[in-house]
């Protein structure tokens, strides 16, 4: 036990700076994804037929697709395309669009779980289309859709390990490269999944608060 | 721009995709069995007793709260550690077996709480034993009323097998790496990849729905 607490002291900086690398993404990815998701979830429950279709695509491929094929699409694609995106980039971009098809769903279903009497409501005291999305029926929407919503944070910060594959330096790489220096594997990586599970279950008990209320 | 489409390097590789494929599909198909064993038994034990619920409900948390990568290398890099020596396909299959049994527990004790109180008590009445009860009234309702969730968990699986590639199980995403990595031809590779995974995953749910269909629902 002594020889693994020096040890982690000595690794200190290095997993701090990982710890601080993995929130970094996953905090963009959620903030990027919610952007999408909500505008996509808004088309794909009331835009026309013809409207849908581009949107329910990528809804689909990006659920069809593991989210590591994702991150290696987004990590080695945009080079021949001649955009150079960091490593980094590469994953906060498809950590993004993962969360922005996983929002766009869940903002679906909320979206259609409303009566449709509230809509016409709105209709019939004047609103506009935009006026009626913002003021009747996202305030209603927010409170089914928030616990799903910080869910897919809980899945933004376990996915964000995967980045440690195209080696963006967050927590699971660089407890690798740790784990290379000193050989405490099982120390090491039970360390970092106490992080993760810190941090998630703090995510889970919060969505947990807001799903009695 | 200057980058034009040639599938051809890739459909020469084509057979490792497909070899590719069906190890991810084997590979999650174990899982399954072993994740399904998992999760029967923690649906039942959390029913059980209230130290059962509670050491249960300890599982669920630790796994769900974890990335499956953080797991699967623990498992094949760290218990050798400790002696335990297994080839990385085992421990893969462990791994993943570990993490879907979890999300299973919870499939199944929702299913549990599913079945009809007057079903349970209709079976006592008739003097089943509880053991009888459990596994001729209990568990054909509940298994047909978790079979959509199922399907999604073995689509989930599936999807999460590609992660054997960080430990080199020559998969699909790996297949495509290595070719990607050989040939440049980025562009096609993800592409085709991406397409058989979405092929595969919407196949898989279009027979898992006919299966459905074909049982009544209670």
């Amino acid at each position: 036990m002594d020889a693994f607490l020096n040890q982690l002291w000595i690794a200190r900086w290095p997993l701090l700076d990982g710890l601080i690398t993995t929130l970094q993404i996953s905090i963009v990815a959620i903030v990027i994804g919610t952007i999408i998701g909500v505008l996509v979830g808004v088309q794909l429950t009331y835009g026309s037929y013809f409207s849908r279709m581009p949107f329910r695509l990528y809804v689909e491929i990006m659920r069809g697709t593991p989210v590591l094929v994702s991150v290696l699409a987004a990590f080695y694609i945009p080079s021949v395309m001649g955009l150079s995106l960091t490593a980094k980039m590469a994953g906060i971009l498809a950590l993004s669009l993962f969360a922005g098809a996983h929002i766009a769903e869940l903002t679906r279903g909320s979206l259609q779980a409303i009566p449709v009497g509230q809509i016409e409501a709105g209709r019939s005291i004047g609103l506009t289309f935009k006026q009626i999305v913002v003021n009747v029926l996202f305030p209603q929407a927010l409170r089914s859709a928030l616990p799903p919503w910080i869910n897919t944070g809980v899945e933004l910060i376990k996915g964000s390990s995967l980045l440690s594959l195209i080696g963006v330096a967050e927590l699971l790489l660089n407890t690798q490269e740790v784990i290379g220096r000193n050989f405490m594997a099982i120390q090491f990586y039970v360390f970092s999944g106490v992080i993760y599970l810190v941090i998630n279950i703090a995510l889970d008990q919060t969505a947990r608060i807001f799903d009695r209320r | 721009m200057g980058y034009s489409l040639h599938f051809d390097a890739v459909w020469s590789n084509f057979h490792s995709l497909l070899s590719g494929l069906a190890i991810g599909l084997v590979m999650a198909l174990f899982s399954l069995i072993a994740g399904t064993v998992i999760g029967l038994l923690g649906a039942f034990i959390s029913r059980g007793s209230v130290a059962g619920k509670w050491l249960v409900g300890f599982y669920v948390m630790l796994i769900r709260n974890l990335p499956l990568l953080v797991i699967v290398l623990l498992l094949y890099f760290a218990l050798p550690q400790l002696g335990i020596r297994l080839d990385k396909y085992k421990s893969f299959v462990w791994a993943l077996s570990l993490y879907s049994g979890a999300y299973l527990i919870e499939v199944f004790r929702g299913g549990l709480s599913s079945v009809p109180a007057g079903q349970v008590e209709a079976a006592r009445a008739i003097g089943l034993t509880r053991l009888q009860t459990n596994l001729y009234v209990i568990m054909p309702i509940m298994l047909r009323n978790v079979l959509p969730s199922l399907s999604n968990t073995f689509i989930g699986i599936f999807k999460d097998s590609s992660i054997a590639a960080a430990i080199a199980i020559p998969e699909l995403t790996f297949e495509a790496r290595r070719i990607n990595t050989n040939t440049f031809r980025v562009v096609e590779t993800w592409l085709i990849v991406s397409c058989m995974y979405v092929v595969t995953c919407s196949a898989m749910s279009f027979v898992l729905q006919r299966i459905e269909r074909r049982f009544p629902k209670f």
